[in-house]
């Protein structure tokens, strides 16, 4: 069984957004480049699911769309454990251009399992895993929290509004995740980083593809006013303001 | 020409959130100058469907098979895509929720559609389609735009209202055409949480966060949020640690809820924290630490420590509402 996992590079969460060019992009001076948190925690399930003797998986491969630049990003995961890489090499336009670019390194190599994150921290846009799948014309499961392997077959809890389902599914699946899936990311350790630098991470050029939406341009929230203090020993001043101030309650 | 909107249900019922998006839906269709379709999906009572009509559907479609009892997310888009070639929807809308977001995508490449996901306004224009988004989890707005004829919107939960517009409505049937290549995943078993307020439907959420100090402080916070019939919720530390379920984890990477209230109860109010509450109308903050973030995003703010304050909020909501 192949596993491929699909991460994309984003700013370190912690990061202030600024944008800049009439603000039609996004300031990346100082940016901390990770792998999206989603992502990384799908890399961490399919890495446990490989170390488990008990399951058949032969190799957890990486795949991203992004330029030069974000090969450091790729070899963190190739440092806590992915087998081999694949870096589409061109700029993320949009999720179906994205899409479109995994579903023909798909085509071109056989996976099993192939993960997603359910959304990626920086354009939000949680469409990659499922027009992946639609692209493929394979099963999608997603907001999976909790994903295992017996005898060859996917063991898969989703979370839906109000409550959990216990599913499984014919293979080839793309496995959309998101938290629960893995309890918390693998961190690398030096042994892994060093590995990593022999790793394989083989480059492939894009398909031309067209994209559906465009980004024009940014805003930042409004600034809040500042918050009104209370005194901790007169609680019953809060529940006033917010009967009659905020009108909440 | 048409707005095709996926009503999802649960055991038969719609919830205030269907309400909002069936809303959403119609006052897109009154701008586009055209009609809302419903659609619906598994069994529900036919008065049950009639209600989406108070929120403005103009036609209502039920999709009743067995097969279809769970959502299997390549059936569910091939029955949508039906419907919306039927009724020539251009323009989509689907809840920003688990299921739309399993969906809506799957959809955007069936019918080549350009799909604006988590949408909290109607369209800034029409001609070219432009919407507002949130993007880097909630630091940013992006206007976004729609390229193609036919869209797909995913609207964020709890960012409309709801709109009465009550309308007399066309209910028909639909038998669509599935093929069992269309079906591959399967439900084995179901568990609900039954008797408890989703943490995205709630209008009122109590929060803590590691100033807690103990999951025993707990009791606390759930004194304070059964007295205001509030969701549960914590911060990402707390959920690690396992004192409480990854569901309540409410954060970028958790949960993004835009209650009219919320309470932190000793959460320092990490950035990637703000990015899944920054959408709640007002915000309490409860710190023993007046430096912490949090103070910089709440409209109220009590110093002081959470285990003394919970219990003497609780009892001071008590009386205002007795």
């Amino acid at each position: 069984m192949k596993i491929l996992v699909c991460i994309s590079n984003v700013p370190d969460t912690t990061t202030k957004v600024r944008f800049v060019d009439d603000n039609t992009r996004l300031d990346t001076n100082g940016i901390q480049w990770v792998i999206n948190p989603w992502d990384e925690l799908a890399l961490t399930r399919a890495l446990q699911l490989k170390e488990d003797k008990n399951n058949a998986v032969e190799s957890v491969t990486v795949v991203h769309v992004g330029g030069k630049g974000s090969e450091p990003t790729i070899r963190k995961a190739l440092a806590i454990g992915a087998d081999d890489a694949i870096r589409v090499n061109a700029e993320p336009q949009d999720a179906w251009f994205v899409a479109s670019q995994l579903a023909e390194v798909v085509q071109q190599n056989e996976f099993d399992i192939i993960f997603a994150g359910i959304e990626s921290s920086d354009y939000n846009g949680a469409a990659v895993g499922g027009m992946l799948s639609e692209l493929l014309g394979v099963p999608s499961i997603s907001a999976v929290s909790s994903m295992d392997l017996e005898n060859d077959q996917v063991k898969i809890i989703r979370d839906i509004d109000g409550g959990k389902e216990q599913m499984t599914s014919q293979l080839p699946l793309v496995v959309i995740a998101q938290k629960g899936i893995a309890i918390e990311p693998r961190i690398a350790n030096m042994r892994g980083i060093m590995m990593a630098r022999k790793k394989p991470l083989n480059v492939v050029e894009p398909v031309e593809k067209d994209t559906l939406v465009e980004f024009v341009d940014y805003e930042l929230p409004q600034a809040k006013p500042p918050c009104k203090m209370i005194d901790p020993e007169n609680v019953q001043e809060l529940v006033d303001l917010l009967q009659n101030e905020a009108k909440v309650i | 020409m048409a707005i095709l909107v996926y009503t999802e249900h649960w055991d038969g019922q719609f919830k205030k959130s269907t309400f909002e998006l069936v809303s959403y839906a119609s006052k897109l269709a009154e701008a586009a100058n055209t009609q809302t379709v419903a659609l619906s999906i598994g069994e529900v009572e036919e008065d049950n469907l009639r209600q989406l009509a108070d929120y403005g559907a103009d036609k209502i479609i039920s999709v009743n098979q067995q097969n279809l009892k769970y959502v299997d997310n390549q059936a569910y888009s091939s029955v949508i895509q039906q419907v919306a070639d039927q009724e020539e929807a251009d323009i989509l809308v689907l809840a920003h929720n688990n299921t739309g977001k399993a969906l809506a995508p799957r959809l955007s490449v069936r019918l080549q559609a350009a799909l604006g996901s988590e949408v909290n306004q109607l369209p800034a224009s029409l001609d070219p389609f432009m919407v507002n988004k949130k993007v880097f989890s909630g630091k940013a707005f992006a206007n976004v735009k729609l390229k193609t004829d036919r869209k797909i919107l995913t609207l964020a939960q709890n960012s409309f209202g709801i709109y009465e517009n009550t309308q007399e409505p066309v209910i028909e049937k639909f038998e669509p055409t599935l093929s069992d290549d269309q079906l591959q995943t399967q439900v084995a078993e179901v568990e609900k949480h039954r008797d408890k307020l989703l943490l995205t439907d709630a209008e009122l959420v109590v929060s803590g966060g590691r100033g807690m100090k103990t999951p025993e402080n707990w009791d606390k916070l759930k004194a304070l949020a059964d007295e205001l019939g509030a969701a549960l919720a914590c911060s990402r530390p707390v959920s690690d640690e396992g004192w409480r379920p990854h569901e309540e984890h409410t954060g970028q990477t958790g949960k993004i809820i835009a209650p009219d209230l919320y309470i932190a109860a000793g959460i320092s109010g990490a950035i990637q924290h703000i990015a899944g509450v920054s959408a709640a109308k007002y915000i309490v903050a409860i710190n023993t630490d007046q430096d912490a973030p949090i103070f910089d995003v709440a409209d109220y703010g009590i110093v002081g420590d959470a285990m003394k304050v919970l219990p003497e909020l609780t009892e001071a909501f008590r009386k205002a509402r007795s």
